[in-house]
Formats: C-alpha cells, sequence, structure tokens
C-alpha cells in the first residue's frame, strides 16, 4: 500500500519537477494548470499532458508565478498568445455565446414541445374518455 | 399536420449533421486560431544556425515582409512541406527566413544538407522561448509579417502549392498593394 502511494508521488514528480517554495505555492500551481489546455494534444490540460510545448508552458506559468503575477494575469498571458483556446472555461462573448448558452436554448426549445404536446392533449382528453380506446388516440405521436 | 412534425424533425437534424460534415471537411478542428494576427510580431533577438555568434532581432528584418516558417529535422511534416519551399519558395515574392524549433544544432544542419536549404536565412530557438511568444504549438507553422513587423498571415501546418496559391500569393499581393 505505501509502496503503490509512493509509485503515485513519483509517477507525479517523474513527469516534472519544479522547485515549488511551499504546498500553497504548488496547488495554486496545479490548479493554474488544471484550467489551462494542452494545444498539442488538446483533450488533455496542461497539469496532465506530457507534450513537449506542455512542458515548456508549465515553466512559463511557474517562472510568471516566481514574478509574483496573479492567476488572471497569467491567464491572459498565455491567451495573447494562444488565444481563448487555452482557457478550459472560456469566458462569454460574441464567439462564445453558443458554446455558454446553446444548451439552454436547446433546453428551452425541448420544454416549449412538451408545453404546446400537453396542452393538446388536455384539450383532446375530454373526447378521448368519450371514446372506447382512449390509448390509442394518445399514442398519436 | 401534426403528424408531419416529426418528418421534420427528422429533416432538421439531417440538415443539422450535413451541416456538420460541411464544417469539418471545410475547418481543422484541431488548429488554434492566431490571436496575433494583425499585431506586432513578438520582439525576438535568434542566433543564426550557420553563425550562432550572429543574432537577427525583429527590428533588423523591418522594412521589408518575409515569411517565417517553423521547422525542424524531427517534425515529420516539415519533410512534406520541405520540397515545396524547395519549389516555390524563391518565387514567393518575399525571403522564407527558417526558424529552427527546439532542434539539434547538428540535425538541424544535417537535415538542410541532405534535404537542401530553400531559406534565406536560418534562426534557431533551441529552448522554444521565443516561439511561445508567437503561438507556436507544433511544427510546421508559418508568419507573414509586413515591413511594418505586423503578422500578416499565419499557416498551421505544411505550406502546400494549394495553400501558397489560395492564401500565401494573395496575402503577399495584398501588402504590395498596400505599400507605396
Amino acid at each position: 500500500m505505501a509502496l503503490l502511494f509512493f509509485a503515485g508521488l513519483a509517477f507525479a514528480q517523474a513527469i516534472d519537477p519544479l522547485p515549488f517554495k511551499n504546498h500553497a505555492e504548488e496547488v495554486r500551481f496545479q490548479n493554474l494548470t488544471r484550467e489551462l489546455r494542452c494545444l498539442v494534444c488538446q483533450n488533455e490540460n496542461l497539469a496532465d499532458s506530457n507534450a513537449d510545448l506542455a512542458r515548456d508552458l508549465r515553466h512559463e506559468v511557474f517562472n510568471l508565478m516566481q514574478q509574483g503575477k496573479s492567476d488572471d494575469e497569467i491567464k491572459q498571458y498565455l491567451v495573447d498568445r494562444y488565444s481563448d483556446f487555452v482557457l478550459y472555461d472560456p469566458p462569454v462573448k460574441g464567439g462564445t455565446l453558443l458554446l455558454w448558452f446553446g444548451p439552454l436554448v436547446i433546453l428551452l426549445a425541448g420544454a416549449a414541445v412538451v408545453v404546446v404536446t400537453v396542452r393538446r392533449r388536455v384539450r383532446a382528453a375530454p373526447v378521448a374518455t368519450v371514446d372506447d380506446k382512449p390509448a390509442e388516440e394518445g399514442d398519436d405521436w | 399536420m401534426s403528424r408531419l412534425i416529426p418528418f421534420f424533425g427528422f429533416l432538421l437534424l439531417v440538415v443539422l449533421f450535413g451541416f456538420g460534415i460541411w464544417w469539418n471537411t471545410q475547418h481543422d478542428q484541431r488548429e488554434v486560431p492566431s490571436p496575433l494576427i494583425n499585431k506586432p510580431a513578438p520582439a525576438f533577438v535568434l542566433p543564426k544556425l550557420d553563425d550562432p555568434a550572429q543574432t537577427v532581432s525583429r527590428d533588423n528584418l523591418l522594412g521589408k515582409p518575409y515569411l517565417i516558417n517553423v521547422f525542424a529535422s524531427w517534425c515529420i511534416a516539415c519533410g512534406e512541406e520541405h520540397p515545396v519551399l524547395m519549389a516555390q519558395g524563391k518565387s514567393i515574392g518575399v525571403p522564407v527566413i527558417g526558424y529552427n524549433y527546439k532542434d539539434d544544432e547538428g540535425d538541424a544542419k544535417g537535415w538542410l544538407a541532405k534535404h537542401g536549404n530553400p531559406y534565406d536565412m536560418v534562426i534557431v530557438d533551441r529552448e522554444g522561448r521565443t516561439a511561445i511568444d508567437f503561438g507556436v504549438y507544433g511544427a510546421p507553422e508559418s508568419f507573414l509579417v509586413d515591413g511594418k513587423g505586423i503578422i500578416r498571415y499565419k499557416r498551421i501546418g505544411p505550406l502546400t502549392p494549394d495553400v501558397i496559391e489560395k492564401e500565401l500569393k494573395p496575402a503577399i499581393a495584398a501588402l504590395a498593394k498596400e505599400q507605396p
């Protein structure tokens, strides 16, 4: 068990040993790199990626942290070079409106269809109860 | 009428999927748009491959448009691009500057000796530090920089005869028109 634990630690360190001053700094670095996309592999974040460029960018993030830059400044630094694409949490603006609100629009459209259908069935219901086979009427679509 | 609704729903889906397929054949989903287009090229000072004591900076290159072509001996797609540059590099109308990216000096020299050197000049970025400023995330990539040092066009992936004809040459022609 202990061996497994150390194996995990060793793996994380083997990817990229960086000289963190303390644990808090390391946690901040981990959180930050998890919000940034690896441009080469694209489905991975910077923290997990083994790509060469991801390693370079991790070092860059680390250096910027050492220079006292805030998280937002570091993100902006990368956005200036690689566009919003590097952010896993893209900002709300013209080009990303559909990304942000598309699912909501689809949900509302679905809800509208349900409401219309239910209303129609309610209106049709008195007729259906008079009928001998109400189930078939209800199965219209 | 209401019986036709599922049919129209189906039709809508067909159109939507069709659009998706069309869109994906027209666009490379992996391509990261460069925010640097129409912005000044980042300042850089990089040594020359054939004479590392000499450096080239962005400001040295001001005055005339040029094409920066990011390449490396380890890059497979650069091998596809290389013959195209050999054939057309001299005729596109601007100097082509090779940007040797994260390469070993010996490998880079060997590669150019073996396949030919299509470049007017080759600069070296071994650590890839300047490449981050350029937003490079792979090789090959090419940047068209105008005489004022502004990036006007970027190609991600190899330059092909098609890309040169349909994208690069019109971009260069547009630059020529601007300059009095």
